[in-house]
């Protein structure tokens, strides 16, 4: 039998994995609490030891690990154009698994160098104009990033004219200096990959030590990248198939915490209705974004203004005051329970508007123009209406009994110009397969796809999750 | 790299793709470094791929009349975002039915355009004013 152990550690709880390569099939899961502030192989050891109780003893091949500890991988991006290389940027980072906690357009004035010397990022992105295009902004932000008296390491992928430049203004400084290819080498072209390569690359050799993280690593085969794009990696195979076995297709899913909401899919998005024109940044296949307002706890204040007092009240039927006092009480209790009626319905709304917003912020829009020949439209980031396949994940949702509920009203949408997904074939990932997987597939992918598609793709159960 | 970088597309709600592309080839095939918006372009798209890709100038088209509002304060927004004495350039059928052409020619002149061109003009004469207006050889 072929053992593999599968790790995630969280930034509460180090969730453990053991699957067996052979049948392919998880042969048992455990959670502890995550000991990142001491060490972290604490809470992995006693995991290990609740896993062995249940279904021990192991003897694993190989011990993969994802981490979102520590705070996970912070970024700070900074480009040119809002709409252009800093969004370029910013997507280029979300999609490596990154927290990208500011992002900064144009010239970066000495307020943001000292706001950036706060956040003490765990990386910086540098980008801005396309190749042979504006060099002004970069090499200027490049002396303005030198000057910021930490160290953290530098990706330089804007502009290949400046490259150069950017980096011999970035030695002399305590920075380390990466270079990747231009996000945006032309209008509109975004080419992430490379950059995302380097980000990772930056994370396995310097993020984890850095962290403290790297005290594990005898313990195994290290950890291999941020959660975020372990997740992104299990989406991937289960959308894509392999050679041997197809895919899903087009996939949305959404991990609603209690700060922060994410929202991945793999889709192209384009235009599904006719006379529709795709307009800006073409978006990537495999996007994710983070909504950092938008969760159930801290972030259920980002939530209550997204929507309004009002459609609050509407969905709960409860008065403002209480509402008000619910999501006061949530936001400085992270860890509170719904304990009353009230909070239970406070708890739907909470989860509804959530996924509906950060669905709604993923996915692009339609503008309607009208021309000499007629109405057309414009459509600006993805046509998500078609996806038929969402994974929904986290706590709130995990553990509520009304998920059906939630979802079906999470995905009304009275705007018919916010191209968001309509009707779903829904699950949920109940046992996080999904990060787990996404470890698994760069070590044993056909077992990991028959475990991902045996947990996600099984027909009979579509009827039920509509 | 010395290659001058044109910023081209055919603004407002206009659909009108055909000329877009006969002058994408014949800049190109002179020798510019051609940035197509394509259609359907607004001000602030040209603007912004002008900052971009540090462009030269930006060549407007326009066929179906609505011209003039469409290009109505774009010097202005590049003032502001920095693209200060960048090379505008409009052409096609500009204006509403016909005018005579230096009226109108003066009123484009009046909103911060360089160059205005009618309806009928050869891409050989946009590439010679290009040329020109840019120093190149």
């Amino acid at each position: 039998m072929r053992q593999v152990l599968l790790i995630d550690f969280g930034s509460t709880y180090t969730k453990l994995t053991a699957v067996d390569l052979d049948a392919p099939r998880v042969v048992a899961t455990a959670q502890a609490r995550t000991t990142a502030d001491s060490d972290i192989s604490t809470g992995l050891n006693e995991g290990l030891a609740l896993l062995e109780k249940e279904a021990g003893p192991f003897r694993f091949e190989a011990r993969l690990a994802c981490s979102s500890a520590a705070g996970g991988l912070n970024m700070v991006a900074s480009g040119l154009v809002p709409s252009l290389t800093a969004k370029a940027a910013k997507l280029a980072a979300f999609g490596a698994g990154a927290k990208v906690i500011q992002s900064y357009a144009y010239q970066l004035t000495r307020e943001d160098a000292e706001e950036i010397a706060e956040i003490r990022p765990d990386i910086l992105l540098l980008t801005g104009g396309t190749d042979g295009g504006n060099q002004e902004t970069i090499l200027h932000n490049a002396r303005r990033v030198a000057g910021i008296p930490l160290s953290f390491p530098v990706i330089v992928a804007g502009n290949r004219s400046a490259r150069e430049e950017c980096a011999e203004i970035l030695s002399p400084s305590p920075h380390p200096v990466f270079c990747a290819d231009n996000v945006m080498p032309e209008m509109n072209r975004l080419v992430i990959e490379p950059v995302q390569q380097v980000i990772r690359q930056v994370f396995l050799e310097r993020i984890i030590s850095a962290k403290g993280l790297s005290e594990t690593q005898t313990l195994l085969d290290g950890i291999l990248m941020p959660t975020p794009s372990a997740v992104l990696e299990g989406l991937k195979l289960l959308a894509g198939g392999s050679n041997k076995r197809a895919g899903l297709g087009d996939l949305v899913a959404v991990d609603l915490g209690g700060a922060t909401t994410d929202v991945y899919s793999i889709a192209d998005g384009f235009p599904t209705r006719a006379n529709t024109m795709l307009k800006g940044l073409a978006e990537p296949r495999v996007k994710r974004t983070v909504e950092g307002d938008i969760g159930m706890r801290f972030g259920a204040r980002g939530v209550l203004e997204a929507v309004g007092e009002e459609a609050f009240g509407r969905l709960t039927g409860l008065s403002e005051d209480i509402i008000e006092q619910v999501v006061a009480k949530y936001g400085a209790h992270p860890e509170a329970l719904p304990t009353n009626p009230d909070e239970e319905k406070v708890d739907f709304a909470l989860a509804v508007f959530a996924l509906r917003t950060a669905l709604a912020r993923h996915a692009g829009t339609l503008e309607k123009v009208y021309t000499p020949v007629g109405p057309m439209y414009q459509q600006t980031g993805k046509d998500l209406t078609c996806s038929r396949r969402l994974i929904v994940t986290g706590g709130a949702l995990i553990y509520t009994g009304l998920l059906g509920n939630i979802i079906r009203e999470a995905l009304v949408q009275d705007d018919p110009w916010v191209l968001t997904p309509r009707e779903m074939l829904w699950r949920c990932d109940q046992g996080y397969i999904l990060s787990a997987m996404g470890l698994l597939s760069g070590y044993g992918r056909d077992a990991a796809l028959e475990l991902l598609l045996g947990a996600f793709g099984k027909e009979e159960e579509d009827a039920a999750c509509k | 790299m010395d290659r001058k970088t044109i910023i081209l597309g055919v603004i407002g709600a206009d659909v009108h793709a055909v000329g877009n592309q006969i002058l994408n080839y014949a800049f190109t095939d002179a020798g510019f470094h051609v940035v197509n918006l394509g259609v359907m372009v607004s001000q602030e798209e040209f603007i912004e791929a002008a900052i971009e890709s540090a462009a030269d100038a930006i060549v407007v088209s326009s066929l179906y009349g609505h011209g003039e509002l469409d290009c109505q304060g774009l010097r202005d927004k590049c003032d502001e975002a920095g693209l200060k004495g960048i090379l505008l350039y409009v052409g096609g059928n500009i204006v509403v039915g016909k005018q005579p052409f230096d009226q109108v020619e003066e009123r484009f002149r009046q909103m911060g355009f360089d160059r205005i061109f009618g309806p009928g003009t050869s891409p050989e004469e946009g590439i010679q004013a290009l040329k020109e207006d840019l120093g190149v050889a």
